[in-house]
């Protein structure tokens, strides 16, 4: 994977195959501190603490957990090169949080990418999903709740085409004062 | 945030139920691309964009259209599923955003399955 929203949509789609009812995504970029933090936050049927360890482990595999495989162990990696720790924490029930952390700096961290269309594929993929996405930089935010009144109304009054366009419009608008 | 009022919330539910109900089984026809691991790292979210910029150009109202998981075949992601209502779904391999874009055309408007795209064409014909 050549971006970070790629992993970001990775980690999404396996919360909502976690049977995640609302997914938040917060990207934290703080250049004084020089970190990038990445938090995705599920309610979905979370892990027990052995399964949670294994969700790391590449040569583990569940097809009934899903949350497993190589995408945890790639994005770890993808941290770790970058001076940056990945951590999973997960109780049955409880849901999943996966927080990832990077030097901002590093030569080796991978660009954020497109974030957009990441948003975009979530948010018409699953129109039954709460997606809460907060993108912060240096003091300014970057905020988009699918069930905020406006944004809900929007979204609900539109096809899968209208869904995309307008979250397109949105997120090129909030975009600019970032 | 402005106030929310009791109506506001009533007319957004009945518009959501509308738009769940286009969903699960109105749309005439459903595209699943399967977006695991292995599905984005080889390009699922490229194919899932030309598709959706397809359904932003032709306004399209009556085609479902969303992710799912790992289809189980890894080295041949992307994939997608296409399903016309009333017909066999058919699995499309090694997917580009120029191949959907044809499968787009060709199947799910043209009606025709786009054979040299799928993962197999018939089954158990021994001779």
């Amino acid at each position: 994977m050549e971006e970070l929203s790629l992993h970001i949509l990775d980690v999404a789609e396996n919360s909502i195959t976690a049977g995640a009812r609302c997914v938040q995504i917060a990207v934290r970029e703080d250049l004084p501190s020089d970190t990038l933090e990445i938090e995705i936050t599920d309610d979905g049927q979370g892990m027990d603490a052995a399964t949670c360890r294994q969700s790391l482990d590449p040569f583990f595999t569940s097809r009934t957990v899903r949350r497993v495989g190589l995408g945890l162990p790639m994005f770890r990696e993808a941290a770790r090169r970058a001076g940056g720790e990945l951590t999973v924490t997960s109780a049955p029930g409880r849901g999943t949080q996966v927080r990832v952390i990077f030097q901002h700096s590093h030569i080796d961290r991978q660009p954020l990418g497109d974030m957009q269309t990441t948003l975009v594929t979530l948010i018409v993929g699953h129109p039954e999903v709460r997606f809460r996405f907060r993108h912060r930089k240096d003091g300014h935010e970057v905020a988009l709740d699918t069930a905020d009144l406006e944004t809900a109304e929007a979204l609900s009054a539109h096809d899968a085409a209208g869904r995309a366009r307008w979250v397109r419009n949105h997120l090129r608008t909030v975009y600019r004062h970032l | 945030m402005p106030n929310i009022k009791i109506e506001d919330l009533a007319r957004i539910q009945e518009q959501v139920r509308h738009t769940t109900l286009l969903r699960e089984g109105a749309g005439r026809a459903k595209i699943t691309v399967h977006m695991g691991t292995c599905g984005i790292s080889a390009g699922a979210r490229k194919v899932m964009d030309a598709l959706l910029k397809v359904f932003e150009e032709r306004d399209i109202k009556d085609i479902i259209l969303t992710t799912s998981g790992c289809a189980g075949l890894c080295s041949r992601e992307p994939m997608a599923t296409v399903e016309i209502a009333g017909q066999a779904p058919v699995k499309y391999v090694d997917l580009t955003d120029t191949k959907i874009r044809e499968i787009f055309e060709r199947h799910v408007m043209g009606g025709k399955v786009v054979t040299e795209y799928a993962l197999a064409y018939g089954s158990e014909r021994t001779h």
